[in-house]
């Protein structure tokens, strides 16, 4: 015990001699730590986003756009002999129209109030509408109150602003609306533009908005409307295993039953949420890339220096070792020097890692930072280091205590 | 005596090769680092119109809800009403003005082997091609005389006329366009200014669109429009009720040659909104804008924050690879000690010494810089695949840029190997020599 202090003492005055070379190891030690901590944590805080449930059934659905250019078209009849034939394609679980999907980027918002009124508070929530297949053509799950029925489906012409009267609205919706209690939210009327009245009648589990990034991402509300459109989505749901054989199927099925129109932009929900995710992804891995790059690079600077230190004093272990010094006693103090040289430098560290990360709170509105990974930084460093001493302090050991006797 | 300290630089390079090798990967990596998210950032930020910017302003004027300000009341709204953009036109107050809002359509051709086509559709007053200076290959811009009048003309892409034409001048003939049939008055060349400043509402780095028809059309209901829609207010039932609503949807441009032309038409500005506040709108304070060009993107944030955030881990890394080689730098040069005491006992002045380091280093810098620049190269190319259509053209590294990564490793290696220069320098001769 008492040696080993001596020893660490004695390592201490050594490093001192050569401050700089000690420092630059240090500073490289503690910017490292700086960077991987954040980065890790904005790889964690992304992927926490991209594991959130959208609520719907993405295995088994897809989707296309329906655009109509026909002169003297009948939208409405059009609309039932798509969705009967699709309904009754084997395979097919369900289909319906929709104007927006979920994490595609695009859709329609509205303001949700308990009060009704010019100037009272407003709740801002995605509006999906639908009919009454709409459950299980997304695959959701109703936790409360009841589906609307076929009777309640209303047409809503382009440009129309009145509402129907009945929706279904997430938990998180309804949780908003009444924070005490979502489930007392069932049966209650709201208003939507400002003063038009809309009765709850169910409560969904989860749906998640159109916009991933949005803080209300988990708000909406299913409308019972079929849209009189020139322009609309429709949705469909296939048994497992069934979508990419049916999906050509039915694209080109929709295509030729009616020339008035044009089928595209087809795509599945799962290729939706990659495109909806694909700037995290990639920039998850651009800083996955830099936390590896940098890690070994640092490892290699402990390396080339710790090898040289050693070259320089080649003649002094030398004459340790004639001294009487162990191959391990050797070995140990290069390992110490560095865990010394270390210590400072996670030290530094530290207090980078919490600086940069209160910057980036305050610049990019990020959430700060758990010690946990902080302590996993000042664990992976000092691994790091002494994994890459390890490989000159045993050169070092292996020096022959005959190199004492020798000049230069 | 550069041709000479080169070879040395060169010889000593080999002889620690290992070590050097570690340098110069260390200051690659951190170049190309850097250069990859410099040029994202430089690209996302770069003028898209570079000659007229300065004289190109967006109008922003607040209209929203007295109770909700937009914004929570920093900015005034992103776009305009109906209303209000087809009041300004009418005034012709500005140099030039232009209105527009994005829209789509399908066209139908002629040829009934050849399938509709979906488009993209910009609905834009006459002006906007002059101010925006749009490149035409056939025909010209339609007068502002068409948009009064609401006649169907259309000026089409090079893409779309391309896929109708065969690429032909089309300029007379005509296109069914949403069942109507517009005539063709010109036909553009390839025109992307990338960020798509004149419509950043619907993304910044969009393209452009395949074609351009008159925005007088809309009201007609001859051109289905599209993009994003705001509205504080409910409006009634129909087209009608929408357009006369407090739904902002378009945009409007205006371009003024100086400071003069700015102020007398803010002044209008002004006088627009108190006009328009006695008919019981515009109940917010008096909140105007004007921006240019720069102005308005950097207003809209169009670099992205990741792009921001991951330039500035970038500089982190290189700081990290250039503290790793200085340190490298310190023990090679103090590991000459012995050499450079012998070199400075025999007659070699500190200022002999110093540029033969420096140069050594700079070497390694040149080195470092030319592999940061093919990693870059790849840094940039992962990037455009890793972020798909959002970073098209927006990964491509210009001269300028190649310049300054060489410039950079240079700069950097040599400011790196200052101190270990001096400290090589600084090396008592007398010590080195009693040791040996």
């Amino acid at each position: 015990m008492l040696s080993g202090m001596l020893e660490t003492g004695l390592i201490l005055r050594a490093l001192m001699r050569n401050k700089i070379g000690a420092l630059l190891i240090a500073l490289q030690i503690a910017l490292t730590m700086t960077i991987i901590v954040n980065a890790i944590f904005m790889i964690q805080d992304r992927q926490t986003q991209m594991l959130r449930s959208s609520g719907v059934d993405e295995e088994n659905t897809f989707y296309l756009t329906n655009t109509i250019f026909g002169q003297d078209y009948n939208i409405q009849s059009a609309l039932q002999t798509d969705l009967n034939t699709l309904r009754n394609t084997p395979g097919v679980v369900d289909a319906i129209q929709i104007n927006a999907i979920p994490l595609s980027g695009g859709g329609w918002s509205s303001g949700v109030q308990t009060e009704a009124g010019e100037d009272k508070d407003t709740i801002g929530t995605a509006i999906y509408m639908v009919d009454d297949h709409a459950i299980n053509a997304l695959g959701l799950e109703l936790i409360a109150g009841e589906n609307f029925k076929d009777t309640d489906i209303q047409w809503r012409k382009s440009g129309q602003s009145t509402w129907p009267n009945k929706v279904i609205v997430t938990k998180a919706l309804a949780l908003s609306l009444f924070p005490d209690d979502w489930n007392s939210a069932l049966g209650k009327t709201v208003f939507i533009s400002q003063n038009q009245t809309i009765q709850i009648i169910g409560i969904l589990k989860q749906l998640q908005a159109p916009w991933n990034g949005w803080d209300g991402v988990e708000r909406s509300m299913l409308i019972p409307f079929h849209m009189e459109s020139k322009g609309s989505r429709l949705f469909i749901r296939t048994e497992p295993e069934t979508r990419d054989q049916l999906m050509p199927q039915i694209e080109k099925m929709l295509a030729e039953s009616d020339k008035g129109r044009i089928i595209r932009r087809m795509r599945t929900m799962e290729e939706t949420r990659e495109r909806s995710y694909q700037r995290h992804n990639a920039t998850n891995k651009i800083l996955t890339t830099v936390v590896i790059t940098l890690t070994i690079i640092t490892g290699f600077g402990i390396v080339g220096l710790a090898i040289f230190s050693i070259n320089r004093r080649t003649k002094q272990i030398g004459t340790r070792r004639a001294l009487g010094a162990t191959r391990w006693q050797i070995m140990r103090y290069f390992m110490v020097e560095n865990l010394l040289i270390s210590s400072l430098g996670i030290v530094i560290g530290c207090i980078g890692a919490v600086s940069l990360n209160m910057w980036l709170v305050k610049t990019f509105n990020l959430a700060p930072i758990n010690i946990g990974l902080v302590l996993f930084g000042v664990v992976t460093l000092l691994v790091v280091g002494q994994l890459a001493v390890l490989y000159p302090a045993r050169k070092a050991s292996l020096i022959s205590p005959a190199t004492a006797t020798r000049t230069v | 005596m550069f041709t000479y300290y080169l070879r040395l630089a060169w010889i000593s390079i080999i002889r620690h090769w290992g070590l050097s090798l570690v340098m110069v990967c260390a200051i690659g990596l951190g170049i190309g680092a850097a250069m990859t998210t410099i040029t994202v950032n430089y690209l996302m930020s770069a003028n898209p119109i570079p000659h007229k910017s300065e004289q190109l302003f967006f109008v922003q004027l607040d209209s929203w809800d007295v109770n909700e300000p937009f914004d929570e009341g920093v900015n005034p709204p992103d776009q305009l009403t109906y209303t209000d953009s087809t009041n300004l036109m009418k005034a012709t107050k500005a140099f030039r003005q232009n209105v527009q809002a994005q829209a789509y359509g399908v066209i139908e051709p002629e040829d009934a082997d050849l399938l509709p086509i979906s488009v993209t559709a910009r609905a834009n007053s006459a002006d906007f091609f002059v101010m925006f200076d749009v490149p035409f290959i056939y025909g010209s811009s339609w007068s502002a005389q068409a948009d009064i009048g609401k006649e169907q003309v259309i000026v089409l892409s090079k893409k779309i006329n391309e896929q109708i034409f065969g690429g032909e001048n089309s300029v007379g003939k005509t296109v069914k366009f949403d069942s109507n049939i517009f005539k063709v008055i010109g036909v553009i060349d390839h025109w992307q200014p990338k960020p798509r400043f004149y419509d950043i509402s619907t993304g910044a780095f969009n393209e452009s669109e395949d074609v351009f028809v008159p925005f007088s059309l809309i009201a007609e209901e001859k051109i289905r429009r599209s993009g994003n829609t705001n509205c504080w207010k409910p409006s009634g039932d129909g087209m009608a009720a929408f357009l006369a609503g407090e739904c902002i949807w378009t945009q409007f441009w205006v371009e003024l040659r100086n400071e003069q032309e700015k102020q007398d038409y803010m002044t209008f500005l002004n006088a627009y909104v108190e006009e328009q506040k006695q008919y019981g709108r515009f109940e917010r304070p008096l909140n105007n804008r004007l921006s240019n060009v720069m102005e308005w993107l950097e207003k809209q944030e169009v670099v992205a924050d990741d792009a921001r955030m991951i330039m500035a881990m970038s500089f982190m890394f290189l700081t990290v690879c250039l503290l790793n080689t200085v340190g490298l730098l310190l023990a090679k040069f103090l590991g000459k000690a012995p050499e450079i005491g012998l070199r400075q006992a025999l007659g070699a002045s500190k200022a002999t010494l110093f540029s033969q380091y420096i140069i050594e280093s700079a070497c390694i810098g040149f080195a470092g810089g030319l592999l940061g620049l093919g990693l870059s190269f790849l840094g940039l190319i992962g990037i455009e695949s890793l972020y798909g259509e959002y970073m098209q053209g927006l990964a491509t590294l210009d001269m300028p840029m190649m310049i300054l990564a060489i410039v950079m490793a240079l700069v950097c290696t040599i400011i790196a190997g200052l101190y270990p220069t001096w400290r090589a320098c600084n090396i008592s001769p007398a010590q080195q020599l009693k040791n040996q």
